[in-house]
């Protein structure tokens, strides 16, 4: 069953509208309408809030602002992962970012709720606020840690010597916007009284950090507390936490005793989410003339928010990427008053290998080499920073297998040399690495007394496919049809587990799955070939076979129905395990990573300098993988995430007020169908890692991205000999330094 | 007119707007409802009849999850007032088909992993759905080589112009065009 490309389990519901997501549930009645007023300044005070006329508006029940929100938790900084702490809101009159929430209007019906909000009348007194990236970024200071608690700086040998004496150098900035993941599913929850309980509904990839974020929140034991989140719509590090919509939800509903819901608008979700922090770049290589990398260095200032620190590990990929004698990274940061910075689809790895991919290239053509060479050529043998052997890298392999599939002998040598019409032709490429990781995860595994499976766990499914390859491992641990398993998830009740989210999710609960069937055959092994009842009893359980719903043990077979049904009327279930990547000594002792190969076609208009991607492809190796069709998918969308970074997606920011101008999808621009050509596959090689887990399986949720950018980037410079560093790479930018061409 | 001024003119206006009996044709039945007349028909669909198939991803018109089929046309059920459409045959996610009973192109959704997380899916499949009759009766798009022709070849190219109202940012685009194309190949829309 592992490895199978079926068809996704939960198929049938989302495909005809029968998935209910956080917004869409009704077993709790008829709900109460919460809106959100946002603030209409980027730094100050409130100095007076008239809410009578919202009060009177039809409909309303409660209009909540800081002067009567119930007292919260505190933000607990000793809590290690920022998730589970509490995020109390409505505190006080201070302002620190355009459209932090101020009230919250609930009322009958949503359109009533919307409309009183618009009568909810905020005086303020305007504070002088940071909010321009350009002006602030040389006002920086030096983070203890960066995200996921690496290291803010590095430094191995001697690198001012070794750059200094490099025969080819590349020293250049490079500049990436503010992004937001946006799911389609806007940021949702809704919160039902019972009794003295909590039913939160909520578009979340934790449940777990869900569950004790709006316990420390509302200052109630977790256990009280029963988050709900069988469907998310899409998340991608913007759902790791809970947000405002949540705990405005849970406040309005204890106060009131009535089930409320409260959905951001697209417009706040530019605002009350947190988003990519920009950056600014610096890229040092120095090489010989054969290519061999003798110095990198990747310096990096972004903002973050002065009371929610965030540095994403943008300088923190290139550690284990190419061998180097000389190394030196470092993270800076320049506190802005905007929303916080976040998680967005693959943190640090995307922007990171973006500029530092480029740089490559820039390198290769100032030798004179084929870019796949010049990786080839520094291709490590142990990780130069962790000084630890790699676990399964396989980079050099998906190089060449990718540069074969695409054709890449047939690349322009010479920049700006191949026109078809009005079209600049270019070949772009890029390789990939991203960090696996490991988290607690526990999962129980029930077989009922008519031998049908249920698998549960606190895990979500943002779309990546969990309901499908549990389903998988979990007839492939019991031997039984895939009809016979049902996976039951997004339950803070049942048990927790680190969610979905850096590239984890699938490997984390694969595993404990595994271990729950294995713990469950040995119990139903041992129970039948000690049973003279049974066809298997006095067979060696070490050589039973379970398959089709029987066991076998050499020539004896017997339903596995029966023997639960005889041995465990009630069914019986056993829980498994995965740990934390800390207590894996496997986890030190190696560098355990997904690599992967881009291979990109662009083609710029010579007049208008439109870029066009017209294909691409990407090889990867990812360990095994559980179901190659969601497998694919997954990796598809995450280098067409990385088409976006380098061609469309970018917030900017009102450096007067603080606020993000282009706050819809009709401004800040995502990959449409028009964007992506049908012409674009993802090849996984085949493979297993024995170091990762047991299941030999690794994340693929964000190597996609990894690096995806940068082969689009590299082609736009193929076909036009610009190079652009300030991301993304739009048409202004390209425009006056195109090359006069014969047509 | 100052601020308050407004507020009090528009507060007044909400106590004064009485709620709306309508009866909306949806999915071959009749439903009576009574709606804020400011009720979109997207909240109509997902908040007073339960219909939550219809998902709302930007409330603008940007996204195109809330498509529906309107008298056989493709249409942003986020950018039209329930109240305007009593006469409407009005077509959703759930009326063409259920999880026991695909209509075909919700079968090569499935078929060719044409979604991920979901939330688009439903726009993109009455998307897909009303695009091919459009294509059919022979529209013109951006991409069309020849705008005078009555025929219109169903090229990737036009599939995927068309569908470019429908965002997904799981990026399932590949395989939504392929199964677009296995659909429309099947001859069964």
């Amino acid at each position: 069953m592992i490895g199978q490309a079926v068809n996704r389990v939960d198929g049938p519901l989302k495909a005809t509208g029968r998935a209910a997501y956080a917004y869409e549930h009704w077993e709790a009645g008829q709900p109460l309408y919460g809106f959100i007023v946002g603030a209409t300044i980027g730094k100050g005070r409130i100095t007076g809030i008239d809410t009578e006329d919202a009060e009177g508006a039809p409909g309303v029940h409660l209009v909540m602002t800081h002067r009567n929100a119930p007292a919260q938790g505190p933000r607990d900084e000793s809590i290690s992962f920022e998730y589970w702490r509490a995020q109390p809101m409505l505190t006080g009159p201070d302002i620190h970012f355009y459209g932090e929430p101020v009230a919250l209007v609930v009322a009958e019906t949503f359109e009533q709720a919307r409309d009183a909000a618009d009568l909810v009348e905020v005086e303020y007194r305007v504070g002088r606020g940071r909010f321009d990236f350009g002006e602030f970024e040389d006002d920086t200071y030096i983070p203890k840690t960066v995200n996921a608690g690496l290291p803010t700086d590095t430094a191995v040998g001697d690198f001012d010597a070794g750059f200094a004496g490099a025969e080819v150098k590349v020293d250049q900035r490079y500049t990436t916007p503010y992004e937001f993941s946006m799911p389609i599913e806007p940021n949702a929850s809704m919160v039902a009284p019972r009794g003295e309980d909590l039913v939160v509904y909520v578009s979340c990839q934790i449940t777990d950090a869900a569950r004790d974020s709006v316990a420390g929140t509302l200052m109630m034991d977790p256990e009280r507390v029963h988050i709900v989140t069988p469907f998310v719509g899409g998340g991608f590090g913007s759902k790791l936490g809970i947000h405002s919509e949540t705990i405005l939800a849970a406040l309005a509903a204890r106060t009131l005793d009535r089930p409320v819901k409260v959905t951001l608008t697209r417009q706040q979700v530019f605002q009350l989410v947190g988003m990519r922090p920009t950056s600014d770049q610096r890229v040092r290589l120095g090489a010989g003339r054969d290519g061999r990398l003798a110095a990198i260095a990747h310096d990096v200032t972004m903002h973050t928010n002065p009371d929610v620190e965030y540095a994403e590990q943008t300088a923190a990929t290139v550690r284990s990427l190419y061998a180097a004698p000389h190394r030196l990274t470092s993270h800076r940061l320049t506190a802005l008053d905007l929303p916080r910075g976040t998680d967005v689809r693959a943190p640090g790895e995307a922007p990171g290998m973006l500029s530092v991919e480029s740089a490559m290239d820039e390198l290769a053509d100032a030798l004179g080499m084929d870019p796949v060479e010049l990786r080839i050529r520094n291709e490590p043998t142990v990780d130069p920073e962790r000084n630890v052997p790699y676990s399964d890298r396989h980079l050099v392999e998906c190089l060449r297998e990718g540069a074969r599939r695409f054709g890449w002998e047939n690349r322009p040598a010479t920049p700006a040399s191949v026109r078809e019409g009005r079209w600049l032709i270019g070949y772009g490429m890029s390789a990939a690495i991203r960090g696996h990781f490991q988290g607690p995860t526990t999962v129980r595994v029930r077989l009922e007394p008519d031998g049908t499976a249920v698998i549960q766990t606190d895990m979500t499914d943002i779309g990546t496919g969990t309901y499908t390859i549990l389903t998988q491992v979990g007839a492939e641990g019991l031997g039984l049809p895939l009809e016979r398993v049902r996976v039951d998830l997004g339950r803070s009740d049942h048990p927790s587990s680190w969610g979905s989210g850096g590239s984890w999710g699938a490997t984390n609960s694969s595993t404990a799955v595994h271990r729950a069937c294995a713990a469950l055959r040995t119990r139903l092994l041992d129970a039948a070939c000690g049973d003279t009842r049974s066809p298997l009893h006095g067979q060696d359980p070490a050589e039973a076979v379970f398959s089709e719903g029987d066991v076998t043990i050499g020539g004896a077979s017997e339903a596995l129905r029966e023997i639960v049904a005889r041995h465990h009327p009630d069914g019986v279930e056993a829980e498994g395990q995965t740990r934390f990547m800390g207590d894996d000594p496997n986890y030190s002792n190696y560098s355990i990573n997904t690599y992967g190969a881009h291979f990109a076609e662009v083609g710029v208009d010579a007049d208008t300098a439109e870029i066009r991607l017209r294909r691409m492809l990407s090889v990867f190796s990812v360990g095994r993988v559980f179901n190659p069709k969601t497998a694919r998918s997954q990796l598809i969308g995450g280098m067409i995430w990385g088409v976006g970074a380098a061609l469309e997606e970018e917030a900017v920011v009102d450096p007067r007020s603080g606020a993000f101008v282009n706050r819809d999808f009709a401004g800040y621009l995502v990959p449409v169908h028009g964007d992506i050509p049908a012409d674009i596959d993802a090849v996984v090689l085949e493979g297993y890692d024995d170091k990762a887990n047991v299941l030999g399986a690794k994340g693929i949720g964000e190597v996609g991205i990894c690096g995806s950018g940068a082969a689009v980037a590299n082609a736009v410079f193929n076909a036009t000999g610009v190079r652009v560093r300030d991301f993304p790479i739009t048409l202004e930018k390209l425009l006056p330094g195109l090359p006069a061409m014969a047509a | 007119m100052s601020a308050s001024d407004t507020h009090a003119m528009r507060r007044g206006q909400g106590e004064m707007a009485p709620p709306s009996a309508i009866k909306l044709n949806i999915n071959d039945q009749v439903r009576q409802l009574e709606v804020d007349p400011r009720t979109s028909l997207l909240d109509a669909l997902r908040e007073h009849l339960r219909l939550s198939g219809t998902k709302k991803g930007c409330d603008h018109g940007q996204c195109g999850a809330c498509t529906v089929l309107i008298n056989g046309r493709r249409v942003l059920s986020c950018l039209t007032l329930a109240v305007m459409h009593e006469d409407d045959e009005i077509m959703t996610i759930e009326g063409l088909g259920d999880p026991d009973h695909l209509h075909p192109m919700q079968r090569a959704f499935v078929e060719c992993d044409g979604f991920q997380c979901g939330y688009c899916t439903p726009g993109q499949i009455c998307s897909a759905v009303g695009m091919l009759a459009e294509v059919e009766a022979g529209w013109p798009s951006h991409v069309t080589a020849d705008v005078s022709s009555p025929r219109v070849a169903l090229t990737d190219d036009e599939i995927r112009e068309r569908m470019s109202g429908n965002i997904c940012r799981c990026a399932a685009y590949p395989n939504i065009v392929a199964a677009i194309r296995g659909s429309a190949e099947g001859g069964a829309t």
